[in-house]
């Protein structure tokens, strides 16, 4: 039996996409079976983060209304056997899925892989309810910024009125330096209002961009620290022990975040 | 001297954008989870008169909770009639 997590934030923009995609590659690198499911309908974008646009036959609609099996819309990935995509209908809405649907969904493909990345889109409407219908487990992405956190905020509370519980927090774009400089909240004044478990942090990296031109993602490539930090994640998930990354590359900050929040280090 | 230090990164700890963004956050969560459900605040009313019942006797009927918001701060405003004091045990002198 496999897993799902759904890719949530309520606020547009903060990096579900990329999240959901440098994850799933990372944990197919690993050697798991992976699924990613872009539950963003109307707004697809999954496929060219992942730079499978030019493959896609049918999409989730397709597969939920009967137009073709489920095996027929999965796109495997060219780089890794144990990857594939669902992607989004671009030319439907939200309203083409109910959430009992997607339920259906996952389970099916629960059957066969290890882990269902599931990205949500933004906002808190019935596109958010469709996209955490079927998982087992959410993942908040956020950024150092008062308007993303407070939306963050608001998601975990539905998140937790919908049964999914302790969901587990990604702070993204990091940018070291105007932390150091105080104009940046840190990861510490985001965890202490938002009060959830700390999956990891992102630095704000340009390779991420160039990952995004190329339809590579950042994991693929070894000298990006974003995608460093999205293969540190993706061990977390797994169940390994892995420190924060060290964005002041001093030792102390991960040395106060670890005291901070008990975290245990491998 | 250290002092002046001291006070003079004090006050630019305090002026900084991420100190004022924490602030804020501080306030906007606050105000957002404001929006508690009725059974919430039903159930807080319950728990308070439970402790204050075992004080003194009040008007349970009359008894009004709310939060109140202004600005840069929250309250929660109690208004309960007491009718009646419990005779409490006397405090020792030691
Ligand atoms: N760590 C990062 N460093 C630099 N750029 C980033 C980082 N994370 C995300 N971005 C950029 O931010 C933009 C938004 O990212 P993304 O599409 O993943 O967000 P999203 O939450 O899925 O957005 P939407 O709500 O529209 O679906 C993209 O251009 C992406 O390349
Ligand atoms: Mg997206």
């Amino acid at each position: 039996m496999g897993e799902a997590l759904v890719i949530t934030s309520g606020k547009g923009g903060v990096g579900k996409t990329t999240t959901a995609a440098n994850i799933g590659t990372s944990l197919a690198m690993m050697g798991y079976r992976v699924v990613l499911v872009d539950a963003d309908i109307g707004l697809r974008n999954l496929d060219v983060v992942m730079g499978l646009e030019n493959r896609i036959v049918y999409d989730l609609v397709d597969v939920v209304q009967g137009r073709c099996r489920l095996r027929q819309a999965l796109i495997r990935d060219r780089r890794f056997e144990s990857l594939f995509l669902l992607p989004a209908a671009q030319t439907k809405d939200k309203t083409a899925v109910n959430p009992e649907q997607v339920r259906d969904l996952c389970q099916e493909l629960e059957k066969e892989n290890d882990y269902i990345i599931v990205d949500c889109p933004a906002g808190i409407e019935q596109g958010f309810r469709n996209a955490i219908a079927g998982a087992n487990k959410a993942i908040v992405v956020t950024t150092p910024e008062v308007a993303a956190v407070r939306d963050a905020d608001r998601i975990i509370g539905l998140l937790e009125a919908s049964e999914l519980r302790n969901p587990l927090l990604i702070l993204n774009r990091i940018r070291s330096r105007m932390v150091k400089r105080g104009d940046m909240l840190d990861v510490e004044d985001v965890i202490e209002h938002l009060a959830i478990d700390l999956l990891g942090i992102v630095p704000e990296d340009e390779t991420i961009i160039i990952s995004t031109n190329r339809g590579e993602p950042a994991v693929l490539n070894v000298n990006s620290r974003a995608g460093a930090a999205y293969r540190n994640i993706s061990r977390r998930i797994v169940g390994e022990e892995v420190p924060l990354i060290d964005l002041e590359a001093n030792g102390s900050f991960v040395q106060r975040v670890k005291r901070l929040f008990g975290l245990r280090t491998g | 001297m250290l002092e002046l230090l001291q006070r003079v990164f004090g006050r630019e700890a305090s002026r900084t954008s991420k100190y004022l963004a924490k602030e804020r956050l501080r306030l906007v969560l606050m105000h957002d989870r404001m929006d508690i459900s009725p059974q919430i605040l039903e159930s807080l009313r319950a728990d308070l008169l439970k402790v204050i019942t075992e004080y003194m006797v009040v008007d349970e009927g009359a008894t009004e909770i709310a939060l109140h918001r202004g600005q840069g701060s929250v309250a929660l405003v109690a208004n309960i009639p007491v009718l009646k004091m419990k005779r409490l045990p006397q405090k020792l002198k030691n």
